[in-house]
């Protein structure tokens, strides 16, 4: 006689990749590095924001995790401002996920001393769905939106809106040949995330920079602070 | 279309239970719950469960999605609304943002229907 029966998981869809970016985590933790993860659309401007970034903090130890679908374009930009970048390709995968993420750590660890690093930025596969449900290990995630995207967007994408400490309304600098009202784009994305920090910059002309560079750095002191409060 | 990324973790986490259990049962059918505010598609998660269990100790299992909405609540209001995905997250009385979530962003393996070999 055959029995039926239920088993009850109650399991998160994504338990395996949550419990890999906990283990990452815990690595970042004990190497004392801010990790950010970095998102956004294809061609909102990661990797300048990127490149700016190294340049305005040049005092600091960085390390770049950089997520891509096929190439190593991004990465080589990154490697001309004398960063250790670890180019992960994700093949047909549209977002990283924490074990590839590990693999990078490993990496990072054979060829450099990771205590040293201050901070690791892993620049995210350019895609407003998937990189949201997908943590890697990250203390603090950073959305990019263009002005060349629209208003609308956060309303549409919003779990990434959602999730973001920090939004960057990037290329500013293209605003005044654009019908955008930035002030709409923030009041979209704050009735999705009230609690968000917003910047505007343009990588191109360094406007806003300052703010977030600035911002950056404070995070990472309370980061610094919650380990040794733990520690 | 990483719901076939999510569908290959949830496999593994069933493949790892049923490797568990001393008399490997006969699994019909494998109950998810997934929220709204999710990036998952219940349509592409069923399409995929169906062609990756192929040929697997999970062949011929149903997959039953439970969808959740999306519910908010608004402090001022104290009340809870669904919001309009894709228009209007904030509340629709006093326009407050939408500060917590009740429901929405669950993604779970709730339960296995199985049959004792």
């Amino acid at each position: 006689m055959h029995q039926t029966f239920d088993a009850a998981l109650e399991m998160n869809l994504l338990h395996a990749n949550q419990r890999g970016a906990d283990h990452n985590r815990a690595h970042f933790d004990e190497w004392g590095i801010t990790c950010v993860n970095l998102m956004s659309s294809p061609g909102a401007g990661k990797t300048q924001l990127l490149e700016s970034t190294l340049e305005g903090l040049k005092n600091l130890k960085i390390a770049v995790i950089e997520g891509d679908m096929t190439t190593e374009l991004d990465a080589d930009r990154l490697r001309q401002h004398g960063v250790p970048v670890i180019a992960i390709n994700t093949g047909r995968s549209c977002h990283l996920d924490s074990k590839m993420v590990a693999g990078g750590l490993h990496q990072l660890q054979h060829d450099y001393d990771p205590a040293s690093l201050d901070l690791v930025v892993v620049e995210n596969v350019g895609n407003l769905v998937c990189p949201a449900e997908f943590e890697v290990g990250e203390h603090i995630k950073v959305a990019l939106l263009s002005v060349t995207e629209g208003e609308d967007k956060p309303l549409k994408y919003p779990v990434m809106f959602r999730e973001a400490d920090c939004l960057l309304i990037t290329k500013t600098d293209l605003t005044p040949y654009l019908d955008v009202n930035l002030d709409q784009i923030e009041a979209n994305i704050r009735q999705i995330n009230p609690n968000v920090t917003i910047f505007r910059v343009s990588a191109k002309t360094g406007d806003g920079l300052e703010s977030w560079l600035e911002w950056l750095q404070q995070t990472m002191t309370h980061q610094a602070n919650r380990l040794q409060l733990t520690v | 279309m990483h719901e076939t990324d999510m569908t290959k973790a949830l496999i593994v986490t069933i493949q790892d239970w049923w490797d568990a259990q001393p008399e490997r049962p006969t699994i019909e059918k494998v109950h998810l719950v997934v929220g709204a505010f999710t990036c998952v598609e219940p349509a592409s998660l069923q399409f995929a469960f169906d062609v990756q269990t192929q040929g697997t100790f999970l062949d011929g299992s149903q997959l039953v999605i439970k969808d959740i909405p999306l519910v908010a609540h608004c402090h001022t209001c104290r009340r809870d609304y669904r919001p309009e995905y894709g228009s209007q997250y904030a509340c629709p009385t006093c326009n407050s943002p939408m500060e917590d979530i009740r429901s929405g962003r669950e993604l779970k393996i709730d339960r296995l229907e199985c049959v004792a070999v």
